[in-house]
């Protein structure tokens, strides 16, 4: 169980009183607009992902295709259309650590997996089981393992071998809703969920079982995504309750003998609706997140805070940055500042963040 | 709908249609109250909704400048197994109609209904919705309720 306790709350408001304060950190970026592409024609684009390398970006929408993004010249063109793998909405995808597959998520029910052979991808298998629409699929940094979540409330976690054979070893049922999303932890086999029941789980291996290890409670309506900082030491999470949340896990030898994550900072105020997508930049510790008052925002750490009281300040706000909502938000893993957008309105867009404007 | 299925509400309160509804509009007012000619049709009653005072005209709300709808309706009897399908088919009605910029809220008036806070919470879960739209059945039977048998 999670004790929630007293945490920095950063609210617009009290940040306006404080102006002119020397506690107050300074931090203005600018989001620079690079380009804007219409992906998915007449239907939502729900999620974009870069390849391990930078180079490409892949994105996935309601007209059931996945295509593949690559830059020539100065603009993004279209590598490759993957249309025939689902029967219904994409709404997800995620690239293996090295690079080679793509695995993708549907509300058919099933998560698909390809395979990249030069330049194009051809559909490898299919991953079935789930009872309902595959709300995410996420690679785990060793590449052996997946992990996938669904309407059903249940978490399934795949080894893949080294004949690129599936094979699901747990399924978990630790929530009582929908479960929206699943990611993996940077550099330990831990994974983390999020749930319409408003709630966060972490999952470890322990006695070759998988299981809930630690549940976090706070947020107030559906934890729509999740994001753990660079290191690991922490894990975003954002809502439909406007808010995001940053939890630690509480160090050993502070008493407690079971290992609980507690909400060290509150980013509150900011955001209009509800908040789709989270993403921390693994280069630069930059925070973004996309909203559905189709704004996209950047928020930046005060590097002089307490590290066990987090202080995030919001850097960066493009407020009408698409015509819809905003589903995703994704920083390019080797190009920093580098951020791509999606929307409802079925386009992406390539953003250049800088820190200081 | 036809069937051996009891009606849940076999005598309903009908309401009298009050005719034609032009859309106005007050330009010092922030909030425009527009009035929608809703006429979506009750999956157990073949009048409209309107006429089965499920939704009220005076319980909409528009705001153009914020591009933002909101839209509270009243299912027929509190324990209605039908609020959510209802629901669903006044937020599709708007999706279809309102051009894309506009946030939709559909939500059931406050202290009308038993599971309104689920019903609602489902309602304002675009995911879910996007999701139940694409089961072939369901949106059959959503169109079938938009059907304007009224207009």
């Amino acid at each position: 169980m999670v004790a929630l306790l007293p945490c920095i709350c950063i609210n617009r408001k009290a940040l306006k009183q404080e102006a002119g304060s020397e506690l107050l950190y300074e931090m203005k970026g600018a989001l620079e607009l690079l380009q804007r592409v219409s992906a998915h024609a007449d239907a939502s684009c729900w999620y974009v992902a870069w390849s391990p390398a930078g180079t490409l970006l892949a994105s996935c929408g309601g007209d059931r295709a996945i295509r593949i993004w690559g830059k020539e010249g100065d603009s993004w063109e279209c590598k490759s259309v993957l249309a025939d793998g689902h029967q219904r909405t994409v709404r997800k995808v995620a690239w293996s650590p090295c690079g080679k597959y793509l695995a993708s998520a549907s509300f058919d029910a099933t998560t698909c997996i390809w395979k990249k052979t030069n330049d194009d991808f051809e559909f490898l298998t299919v991953l079935e089981g789930h009872e309902n629409e595959v709300k995410c699929v996420t690679w785990a940094p060793s590449g052996n393992l997946l992990a996938t979540c669904s309407r059903d409330k249940s978490v399934w976690i795949w080894e893949v071998d080294e004949e690129d054979e599936y094979e699901c070893v747990s399924v978990v049922n630790s929530h009582t809703q929908d479960v929206k999303h699943v990611v993996w932890h940077p550099t330990q086999e831990l994974l983390a969920s999020a749930s319409y029941d408003n709630k966060v789980c972490i999952y470890k291996e322990e006695d070759d079982d998988w299981g809930c290890r630690a549940t976090l409670e706070g947020h107030e309506s559906t934890v729509w995504s999740l994001a753990f900082d660079p290191e690991g030491q922490r894990l975003a999470s954002c809502s439909d309750d406007r808010t995001v949340k940053i939890w630690k896990e509480s160090t050993p030898g502070d008493g407690s003998t079971d290992e609980s994550w507690k909400c060290v900072c509150n980013l509150s105020g900011f955001h209009g609706r509800t908040v789709y997508d989270v993403a921390w930049c693994r280069l630069t510790g930059a925070l973004a997140t996309a909203c559905g008052d189709d704004g996209v925002r950047v928020f930046r750490e005060d590097p002089t805070a307490d590290p066990e009281q987090p202080v995030f300040f919001m850097s960066a706000h493009v407020p009408k940055a698409h015509g819809q909502d905003i589903n995703c938000v994704s920083w390019n893993p080797k190009e920093a500042g580098l951020l791509a957008t999606c929307s409802d309105n079925g386009e992406f867009a390539i953003w250049k963040y800088n820190s200081d404007s | 709908m036809s069937g051996g299925t009891r009606l849940e509400n076999a005598n309903p309160l009908i309401f009298q249609r009050s005719g034609e509804r032009r859309l106005t509009a007050t330009d010092e007012d922030e909030d425009l109250h527009c009035y929608f000619d809703i006429s979506i049709n009750d999956p157990e009653h073949p009048l409209s909704l309107e006429e089965l005072n499920v939704v009220e005209q005076m319980r909409v709300n528009v705001n153009d400048q914020e591009s933002m709808v909101s839209v509270e309706f009243t299912p027929t009897i509190p324990h209605c197994s039908m609020a959510t399908l209802i629901g669903l088919s006044i937020k599709v009605k708007l999706l279809r109609s309102l051009p894309d910029r506009f946030k939709i809220d559909v939500h059931i008036t406050p202290g009308t209904h038993a599971s309104e806070d689920a019903v609602n919470k489902q309602l304002a879960d675009k995911e879910r919705v996007a999701a139940a739209l694409e089961n072939s059945q369901l949106l059959e039977v959503v169109n079938q309720c938009l059907s304007s048998r009224a207009m």
